[in-house]
């Protein structure tokens, strides 16, 4: 009996998948696959919908300079972790943002079309607010799998093409 | 003395999906619903452990048998997925594939000119491994009406009631059918009326969308006449470590080792190493991929029945059996592939009873499905 889970997991692994494709590999019928994803979509549980880029890939046209950014920050009693997450997240080169557990709070990743790009909105934007107490920027030298995506898997099927 | 053939080989004649196989080979870009092995590779952990045990230098042979602590894995295995009990030390054999198995048993329990009944469409080897051992073969043509299923009246309209021994696969490959343990209980009483041995092919058990698989071995009185095969090759996409393994009465389990031990030895020690990593630690990539199956087999008989061929709705292994739209199935394949580049193979090719119908493998990534049923689809129309 497939459930909503079942159409979270298809969109998951592709969100290109349509509602027929949906409808064929699963119990539902068209138009209850489309209820579905509408209930998701307006509780908030699917978010959005993005290609996974390799943007090395599109060659020096497509560079993209991104890197990951510990930030310690020390907390008062006005100000709790999601007051300093929202003020962060709001700016559009953040895309990424996670309180995380260890040697630092928040773990988010920056991208920008060049090096200097992402150093001056870590230091002109995130470093000055006023809770923050520490960054460690890591400048992303090669990406190999996102999303669950390998970049470098070619896939090739090595099976006979006919077997029995 | 010349090198020919001696007349049982070379009175069997190569493999139907040979043909097909050449013809794909020399075509590019082809999309292949023709293959009968996983499209994933074997769990990382079972490749890991293979690894690591060439790297330790273990790679001598093992006990006839198989290594002990295989052997009682598989045993708990069984046990507790399908309720079968065997002796790890006098009932189970492990084999080169559940394959080396079966030929292991047409050798060791069947005399030349025993009758062998055999359940068809069927994997390919069956017949020729019976010919091979001199037995002659009793084809027992399954029919599209009961859904490819055994009954006692194929069975009995074949004549298999005067064979030594019947040969079986459930799920079934090529035809995707599995069998409920009630029909299966029709199948065991006609074996214990007619005193039959039973070679029961369970390589796909892991595999089925509907019910769960039953063995016959689990049947009042079937025990004791009848030997389970199964193997790492299909659940686990280890096709290519070549391991299986069979269960079955102590008397029999022993003949059949009496020519393992002088024909194979021992099963690949490597794939051994494998298989002990995947019965430990894969369980849960078995149940990943069988969702995969089911997702795709769900997919393939929905947009065929949208192209109004008629297929039964299979529940197992990763094969659907659609009737092929035109009279002669050989033809309908070759101009598939010739035209749209999708390969799939006539259901003559496993024998009687396939016939009329194109054996579809799913097991291939749901994109290529979607794409290679599209093009059936613009070619049927």
């Amino acid at each position: 009996m497939s459930s909503r889970r079942d159409i979270l997991d298809l969109l998951g692994e592709n969100a290109r998948y349509t509602t027929e494709d949906l409808a064929h590999m699963t119990d539902f019928s068209e138009s209850e696959v489309e209820d579905i994803v509408a209930e998701l979509e307006d509780a908030g549980v699917i978010t959005g919908y993005q290609a996974v880029v390799n943007w090395n890939a599109l060659g020096t046209d497509g560079e993209r300079v991104r890197a990951t950014v510990e930030l310690n920050v020390a907390l008062d009693r006005e100000t709790n972790y999601g007051d300093i997450a929202d003020r962060i997240a709001k700016f559009p080169e953040v895309t990424s943002l996670r309180l995380v557990s260890g040697d630092y709070d928040f773990d988010l990743t920056v991208e920008g079309d060049s090096m200097r790009e992402v150093s001056h909105f870590i230091s002109d934007k995130v470093a000055p607010i006023p809770e923050i107490t520490q960054t460690v920027t890591h400048y992303v030298m090669e990406s190999y799998k996102e999303q669950g995506m390998n970049f470098d898997d070619h896939d090739d099927d090595d099976r006979l093409s006919v077997s029995p | 003395m010349t090198l020919e053939p001696a007349d049982r080989v070379d009175s069997v004649p190569p493999s139907g999906i040979r043909r097909f196989f050449e013809l794909a080979e020399e075509m590019d870009d082809i999309i292949s619903l023709g293959v009968g092995e996983p499209d994933f590779s074997a769990p990382w952990a079972a490749r890991e452990a293979a690894i690591t045990s060439l790297e330790r230098g273990q790679t001598s042979y093992t006990a006839n048998k198989g290594k002990r602590e295989l052997r009682t894995r598989i045993s708990r295995f069984e046990d507790a997925v399908r309720d079968l009990s065997y002796d790890p030390d006098d009932q189970l054999l492990v084999t080169a594939g559940a394959s080396e198995g079966l030929d292991l048993a047409f050798r060791a329990l069947l005399n030349p000119g025993d009758k062998l009944a055999v359940a068809q469409p069927c994997y390919v080897s069956y017949v020729p491994g019976a010919t091979f051992a001199g037995v002659d073969v009793v084809d027992v043509p399954t029919r599209v009406e009961d859904e490819f299923k055994l009954t006692r009246e194929v069975l009995e309209a074949s004549g298999a009631a005067e064979a030594d021994a019947l040969v079986y696969c459930y799920p079934n490959n090529p035809t995707g059918a599995t069998m409920t343990g009630d029909e299966l209980r029709e199948v065991a009483a006609f074996c214990r009326e007619h005193d039959l041995a039973v070679f029961a092919d369970e390589i796909y058990a892991d595999l089925t969308y509907e019910h769960d698989h039953t063995s016959i071995a689990t049947l009042p009185g079937m025990a004791e006449r009848t030997v389970v095969f199964n193997g790492f090759s299909k659940a686990f996409a280890m096709t290519g470590f070549r391991l299986g393994y069979a269960m079955g009465p102590e008397a029999a389990i022993t003949a059949m080792n009496r020519v393992h031990q002088y024909t194979m030895l021992s099963a690949p020690t490597t794939a051994q190493h494998a298989a002990i990593e995947a019965l430990d630690n894969c369980l849960d990539k078995v149940d990943e991929m069988t969702a995969q199956y089911d997702r795709r087999r769900n997919y393939v008989l929905s947009r065929f029945d949208e192209m109004g061929l008629d297929c039964f709705p299979a529940a197992g292994a990763f094969y659907a059996f659609p009737e092929c739209p035109w009279d002669d199935a050989d033809e309908f394949a070759e101009a598939l592939l010739q035209s749209e580049k999708v390969a799939v193979v006539p259901g003559s090719a496993f024998g009687a009873g396939g016939d009329g119908h194109l054996r579809i493998s799913y097991a291939t990534g749901l994109n290529e499905l979607k794409t290679a049923m599209n093009r059936i689809e613009s070619f049927v129309s």
